[in-house]
C-alpha cells in the first residue's frame, strides 16, 4: 500500500544515497577546491535527507526517527533511484574494484540535480507544507550542485581529449538509468493524487531541454535509449545498493538502541 | 585541526641564508618592526631566513590540514547518525578550507601551492606526526575533535599574533573553527559516555591511543627544538612547547574528569608547589621515529594523497585546456 509516506522516503532515500556516495571523494578529489565542492553536494544532500525523514517519522509516529529510517531499513525497501547508488566508475559487478572516476560524479550529479530543480521547484507548492518547506530550502541547494555540476561537465566534455572521452563514457553509462525518472511509482502516483508530490513525467521536456543543452556546449553526443529500465524506486535495486548500507550502517547496527 | 610545534626540521627549505644580503637600512627597519610587535606583510623586505621558516612552517601547516582529513573521512561513510555524519562532512571540509587559505598565506611569500604539493608528495615537506596514527573506533573522531584539535588550539592561538600578518590573518579564523570542533568532539564523547558500556569502551580505548600522542604533538621539549629561538625572537613562535604543553594538560585534566575517563599516565599528580600537574615522560624515539616516516600509516597517508593528485591530473587539465579554449574564443571574437 501506498502513503505520502513512501513518497517521502523515496525522496529521503535519493538524497541519503547520493550524500553517502559523493562524501566518498572526502580527502580523495583532484584539487583542493573540489574536495570542498563535493563535501559542500554531500552535506546539503545529508541535510535533505534529516529533513525528508523527519517529516516521514513525524508521520508515521511511534518510535521512528530519522536514524531508525536511515539506519535500519534494508536494501529492499529503499526507494531511490538505481542512478544514484552506482559507485563512481563504469559498469561493473557489486564486488568489483576500480579507481573512482570524477567524470561518473560530475555526469550523475549533473542529471540528477537537472530533474531535482524542476522537482523542487514544483514541491514548493506540495498540499504538505513541511515538504513544500523543505523543497524551497532544496531548491537553493539543488541549483547550486547543478551549477557546479554543469560547469564541470562543459569542461570536462570540451576540456582535452581524455576529459571528452571519460565524460562521454560517463554520460553513455548513465543515461540509461535516467529512464527510470519516467515512470510512475505506486508512491508517485498516490502522492499526485493526494496533491503532496508533483508528476515527474510532466517534467520531461525541462530536463531535456537543461541536459540537450548542455550536453551540446560539452560536445558530448546523448546516446539513444534501448534497454532494462532500472526500478530502484520500487525496491528493485543493483547489487551495488548493499554494498553502500552494509557500509553506512554497520556501525549503527552494531549498536541497536544506541544514543550517539 | 592540525598542531605540532611548527619548527619540524624537513628537507623542503634546507640551505636556508644564514645572512642576507640586503642593505642594512632595510634590515633595521625589519627589525624594529619586529621590537614593536608590528606585522610584517607580503610586500615588505624581509630576510630570506624569516621568509624561509614560514614557509615551511605554514607549508607544514597546511599539508596537515590536508592529511589530517583522511584519519576522519574514514569515518565519514560509517557516521552511526546522520546528525554526527553531517557534523563529521563539515568537520572535514574545515580543515579543507584550512588548508586553502594556508596554502594562499604562503603563496604571498613566494613560493605556489605546486610547488609545496611536490615537497609533501616527494616526502621532504612534513605535516604533523598525529595524522600517522590510524582511527580504530568511531570514539576516535570525538577525542580528535577533543584532544588533537584542543591541543592545536593551545598551538595556534598564539599564532593569531604571528609577526607575518596573512598568516596572522588566518590563524584568525582558523581558531575559531578548531574551537567549535573542539566543543563538537567533546560533545560527542559526553553523549557516548551516558550511552552503553561498549559506547565508554570505546571512549577510554581511543583516549588511551591518543593521549601521549597529543602530547607529543607540542614538539620536542625546549632544550631540544632547534628552530625555537629564532621563532620566538622573529615573533613567529610565541610560547615554547613546554609551556604550551603544560597548559594543555593543566586544562584538559578537569575536561577528562567531567567526561568519566582516564587519562592513561600513573604520573599525572596536581603539584600544588607548581600549581601545574605533573605528568610522566613522553617517548620521544616514538615520537620521532614516526616524524621520520615509519609511524604506522605514514606510507598510507602519503601515498593516498599522491594517488589523489595523480588521479586527479586529467580533470585539472581539463579545466585548463577549457579555460584556454574560452580564451582564445574571446579573442576571436573581439578580433
Amino acid at each position: 500500500m501506498s502513503t505520502p509516506i513512501d513518497y517521502l522516503l523515496h525522496l529521503a532515500d535519493n538524497a541519503v544515497v547520493l550524500g553517502q556516495r559523493n562524501a566518498e571523494w572526502c580527502g580523495h578529489g583532484p584539487i583542493l577546491e573540489e574536495d570542498m565542492a563535493l563535501a559542500n553536494v554531500s552535506l546539503d544532500l545529508i541535510g535533505q535527507a534529516r529533513l525528508l525523514y523527519q517529516r516521514a517519522a513525524e508521520l508515521m509516529g511511534g518510535d521512528a526517527t530519522e536514524d531508525k529510517l536511515a539506519y535500519f531499513r534494508g536494501p529492499h525497501e529503499f526507494r531511490n533511484y538505481t542512478l544514484l547508488e552506482l559507485p563512481h566508475h563504469g559498469p561493473l559487478v557489486g564486488y568489483a574494484a576500480a579507481d573512482r572516476d570524477y567524470a561518473t560524479t560530475i555526469v550523475r550529479n549533473f542529471l540528477y540535480s537537472a530533474l531535482m530543480v524542476h522537482v523542487w521547484d514544483g514541491l514548493q507548492q506540495s498540499a504538505d507544507a513541511s515538504l513544500a518547506a523543505i523543497a524551497a530550502k532544496s531548491l537553493k541547494e539543488t541549483s547550486y550542485h547543478l551549477h557546479h555540476s554543469r560547469d564541470w561537465l562543459v569542461r570536462m566534455g570540451d576540456g582535452t581529449e581524455e576529459s571528452h572521452a571519460r565524460a562521454q563514457a560517463a554520460v553513455n553509462h548513465l543515461m540509461p538509468y535516467t529512464e527510470e525518472f519516467w515512470t510512475t511509482s505506486p508512491a508517485e502516483g498516490a502522492a499526485v493524487a493526494a496533491k503532496i508530490g508533483i508528476d515527474v513525467w510532466a517534467l520531461r521536456p525541462a530536463w531535456d531541454a537543461l541536459v540537450n543543452d548542455a550536453l551540446a556546449e560539452a560536445t558530448l553526443t546523448r546516446p539513444n535509449f534501448h534497454g532494462y529500465v532500472t526500478e530502484g524506486k520500487i525496491g528493485l535495486h543493483s547489487e551495488h545498493l548493499s554494498y553502500l548500507l552494509g557500509e553506512m550502517q554497520g556501525l549503527a547496527r552494531a549498536h541497536p538502541g544506541a544514543t550517539w | 585541526m592540525y598542531t605540532q610545534a611548527m619548527d619540524i626540521p624537513d628537507d623542503s627549505g634546507k640551505k636556508i641564508a644564514a645572512v642576507s644580503s640586503a642593505p642594512s637600512d632595510q634590515e633595521a627597519a625589519f627589525e624594529a618592526r619586529i621590537d614593536a610587535d608590528g606585522r610584517i606583510e607580503p610586500q615588505d623586505w624581509m630576510p630570506d631566513a624569516y621568509r624561509k621558516t614560514l614557509v615551511r612552517q605554514i607549508s607544514q601547516h597546511a599539508h596537515s590540514e590536508i592529511v589530517g582529513m583522511l584519519p576522519e573521512g574514514n569515518w565519514i561513510s560509517r557516521a552511526p547518525s546522520l546528525k554526527r555524519k553531517a557534523i563529521l562532512i563539515a568537520k572535514v571540509q574545515d580543515e579543507g578550507g584550512h588548508g586553502l587559505y594556508l596554502y594562499s598565506a604562503a603563496e604571498t611569500l613566494g613560493t605556489s601551492r605546486d610547488q609545496m604539493l611536490d615537497a609533501l608528495h616527494s616526502g621532504k615537506a612534513k605535516y604533523s606526526s598525529i595524522f600517522n596514527y590510524p582511527t580504530l573506533n568511531w570514539a576516535d573522531v570525538g577525542v580528535i575533535g577533543w584532544l588533537v584539535d584542543g591541543a592545536a588550539i593551545m598551538n595556534q592561538v598564539p599564532l593569531c599574533r604571528c609577526s607575518y600578518g596573512p598568516y596572522a590573518r588566518a590563524m584568525v579564523r582558523v581558531c575559531k573553527e578548531e574551537s567549535f570542533h573542539q566543543r563538537q568532539g567533546y560533545e560527542a564523547l559526553l553523549v557516548m559516555m551516558k550511552g552503553t558500556d561498549e559506547q565508554r569502551a570505546m571512549v577510554q580505548d581511543a583516549v588511551n591511543r591518543y593521549w601521549w600522542k597529543c602530547l607529543a604533538m607540542f614538539g620536542p621539549p625546549d632544550a631540544d627544538s632547534p628552530h625555537s629561538a629564532q621563532g620566538m625572537r622573529w615573533g613567529i613562535k610565541r610560547i615554547s612547547n613546554d609551556d604550551l604543553r603544560q597548559k594543555f594538560i593543566d586544562a584538559t585534566v578537569p575536561q577528562a574528569k567531567v567526561l568519566g575517563v582516564t587519562l592513561p599516565d600513573p604520573e599525572l599528580k596536581w603539584n600544588e608547589a607548581r600549581g601545574h600537574y605533573d605528568y610522566g615522560q613522553i617517548d620521544w624515539a616514538e615520537f620521532w621515529n614516526t616524524v621520520e616516516g615509519n609511524g604506522p600509516c605514514n606510507k598510507e597517508r602519503l601515498a593516498t594523497r599522491v594517488k589523489a593528485h595523480n588521479d586527479g591530473q586529467w580533470v585539472r587539465d581539463a579545466a585548463q585546456a577549457y579555460a584556454r579554449k574560452q580564451k582564445e574564443r574571446a579573442l576571436k571574437e573581439a578580433a
